[in-house]
């Protein structure tokens, strides 16, 4: 009912934005004011969808908070603690008030104040999940940005190879390794990598996490086999997509011309070619955004790293539910964040979407 | 989503505006037929898929079920590690038993199979009866009911499947069937992509000339959905389901294997690797054969998916030919 609601609000939310748009011109400015309020409002219908579908029907929470041994009496306790009976739209409006001004939680005896991006607390420590998720934000920013590095390396370069070398043994090897890549999961060659480089061979230590600021050698010592890991798979994808987009480029009328002014074939490939090949390379990166953070939460599990990704499982064993909940609105709030970027930096790339 | 766009002008829309010689499907194997790895691959999935049915048989014929705990068959003073070389591997378990439990390793790889292939094929026609109906809904309603079900599948668009699916599993209770559940919430959360790929179509063919038509002698929503517009965006949605699959059978893993899918005692590949880097030494194959399991499936499903597009979808096939020097007939 109440997604109903609001969700129509949103549709009247969303026209006057374009209005606004409209106002300012169709230039430049006025595309990016546009991207921004559309980006706003994809955030706000996202936190009611979320808090619709996770506060509604869930499970017994309070039960499960208490433990399994609590009389009904205490499970009653929990559950007004908790503020479980209020109806759903106050605990929305509560918890919109949190992420804007803050919030104070009263436990019976003391206040828990819980400062102004406030996602709640808790269940099981009484922590504000703000806290908890921007002390998780270094370890998964390190996995995914060492990641991103390799895998951008490697796809782009792996692409660029085989569509340089098409119709060759070459080719056919790299597009048959990539298939192979694109079909292992990602915790399946993690845990194969593990187990061979760190347990048979010994090469690498079993990971654990090192801070950059307190050692950056160990650092990023300890990160390489998740880097490597979350690459591999990361790297197939990118290296299908740079080869087929090139070739769809060296199929195209004007690199036919620049062949026939005699432009060698080395400079076409990795001059012309690559740069018509870049553009959906930067535009997946964007969209993958998610699915990264999917595989970093294999990663981080599999590896025992502390990060966004093991916290949010842990989370969703106990049904710690403001951890899960903040962990994924975060998430989604980075999610529309990068696509904004990415449609911002495409429009400055090519102006033409600015009109469309 | 170009890519999907280009299909849903091509062959299906070109079936209902012209006369074709043959029929959609007849031209459809024809073109599958031509490629040698798509067939592999569809041999692959109908052996692994006769596999699945067959389970229980196969388990009676070596005697063993999924289940049952063999405790004689584990070493206990040594932590459960299998009595026996090769992690236990004799003539009455094939592949030997798993470690701790000493549950029959073929029969819990067999049973796996039934899992891993009826969760994501459920779990894709789910995603596909729903994103067809928004997409449908979102291309013909108006304006304003277009635009809240794109918001609705931006978002659902936006945020990670894994993610999401992982976040649903903690609220929905567990006294559900879990390979259900799982199905259901990877079909729950999955569908946005193949609205985005209805919508772009359906607003594509509404400018066509025989849905115009259709429009102004008075059909209604519906029967323009089922008659002009369906059998054209069969194509794109095909050709993305046939790619989803493999990936909602590695969601699963993934899910089961962080130990939120399915739980034991079904069996489950992703679950079967939860704790085999524990007994690599002891039991090798304990963790190889539900990787290798994972890894086949998932190869020859994504080997067949983009089979099916080529067949679907010829032009952009052989448009990735040009300039290799093996061009090649697409039949069309």
């Amino acid at each position: 009912m109440t997604a109903t609601v609001s969700a129509s609000v949103s549709a009247s939310v969303l026209t006057k934005a374009r209005g606004f748009g409209g106002l300012l011109g169709g230039g430049f400015t006025g595309f990016v004011v546009r991207r921004a309020l559309g980006a706003v409002v994809t955030l706000f219908v996202l936190t009611v969808v979320i808090y619709a579908v996770f506060y509604v029907a869930p499970g017994d929470v309070a039960q499960i908070t208490c433990g399994p041994r609590c009389s009904p009496a205490q499970v009653q306790q929990v559950s007004e603690q908790l503020k479980l009976d209020d109806p759903i739209y106050v605990r929305y409006l509560d918890f919109l008030r949190g992420i804007f001004v803050g919030h104070d939680y009263s436990t019976g005896t003391s206040v828990l104040h819980c400062d102004a991006p406030c996602l709640g607390l808790s269940y099981q420590t009484d922590q504000q999940v703000t806290e908890l998720i921007l002390n998780k934000v270094p370890v998964t920013g390190s996995l995914a940005i060492g990641a991103m590095v390799l895998w951008l390396i490697l796809g782009v370069g792996t692409g660029v190879l085989s569509a340089w070398r098409r119709g060759r043994a070459t080719e056919r090897i790299l597009t048959a390794v990539t298939l192979a890549g694109t079909a292992t999961p990602v915790f399946v060659i993690g845990l194969l990598l593990m187990i061979l480089i760190c347990g048979q061979l010994q090469w690498l230590p079993f990971p654990q996490y090192v801070p950059f600021t307190e050692d950056p050698q160990q650092w990023a010592w300890n990160l390489l086999l998740p880097w490597v890991s979350l690459a591999l798979i990361e790297a197939a994808k990118y290296a299908r997509l740079t080869r087929s987009s090139m070739l769809e480029t060296l199929a195209e009328d004007h690199v036919r011309t620049f062949r026939a002014y005699g432009v060698g074939e080395r400079s076409i490939v990795g001059k012309h070619a690559l740069r018509g090949a870049l553009a959906p390379v930067i535009a997946l990166s964007a969209n993958d955004f998610g699915s990264m953070f999917g595989g970093a939460l294999l990663t981080e599990t599999l590896f025992g790293l502390p990060g966004l990704g093991r916290e949010l499982v842990q989370a969703v064993r106990v049904v710690d539910l403001p951890v899960v909940v903040g962990m994924v609105l975060v998430t989604g709030f980075f999610v529309v964040l990068a696509n904004a970027v990415a449609d911002v930096l495409y429009a400055v790339a090519d102006r033409r979407v600015v009109l469309s | 989503m170009s890519e999907a766009l280009l299909a849903s002008e091509t062959p299906g829309a070109g079936a209902t505006t012209a006369p074709v010689p043959a029929s959609g499907a007849r031209q459809f194997w024809r073109r599958l037929r031509t490629q040698r790895a798509a067939l592999v691959a569809a041999a692959v999935v109908a052996l692994l898929v006769l596999v699945a049915l067959a389970a229980p048989l196969l388990t009676a014929l070596e005697g063993q079920d999924p289940t049952s705990y063999h405790p004689g068959l584990v070493d206990s003073a040594r932590g459960g590690v299998p009595v026996g070389p090769l992690g236990g591997m004799s003539a009455e378990h094939w592949l030997g038993v798993e470690p701790g439990t000493g549950r029959d390793l073929f029969a819990r790889l067999v049973h796996g199979a039934r899992v891993s292939l009826g969760v994501a094929l459920a779990a894709t026609l789910m995603q596909v009866v729903i994103g067809v109906a928004v997409g449908l809904a979102s291309g013909l309603g108006g304006r304003r009911l277009d635009q809240t079900l794109s918001r609705a599948t931006d978002v659902m668009v936006a945020l990670p499947l894994m993610v999401l699916a992982l976040a649903l599993l903690a609220v929905v209770p567990s006294s559900f069937p879990r390979p259900v559940l799982v199905a259901l919430v990877v079909g729950f959360v999955g569908w946005g992509g193949v609205a985005k790929v209805v919508r772009a179509g359906t607003i594509s063919l509404k400018s066509l000339d025989h849905v115009a038509a259709a429009r102004l002698s008075g059909w209604g929503a519906v029967r323009i959905a089922r008659r002009e517009l369906l059998p054209a965006l069969a194509a794109p949605v095909i050709t993305y389901a046939a790619l989803l699959v493999p990936t909602n059978i590695t969601v699963e893993a993934a899910l089961s294997f962080l130990g939120v899918g399915v739980k034991p005692p079904t069996a489950s590949w992703g679950q079967m690797l939860t704790s085999a880097d524990v007994w690599y030494q002891a039991a090798p194959q304990y963790l190889l054969l539900p990787a290798a399991a994972l890894f086949v499936t998932v190869l020859a499903l994504t080997v067949l998916g983009d089979g099916v597009r080529t067949a679907l979808d010829p032009r952009a096939a052989s448009r990735l030919r040009i300039g290799t020097g093996r061009k090649r007939e697409d039949g069309s």
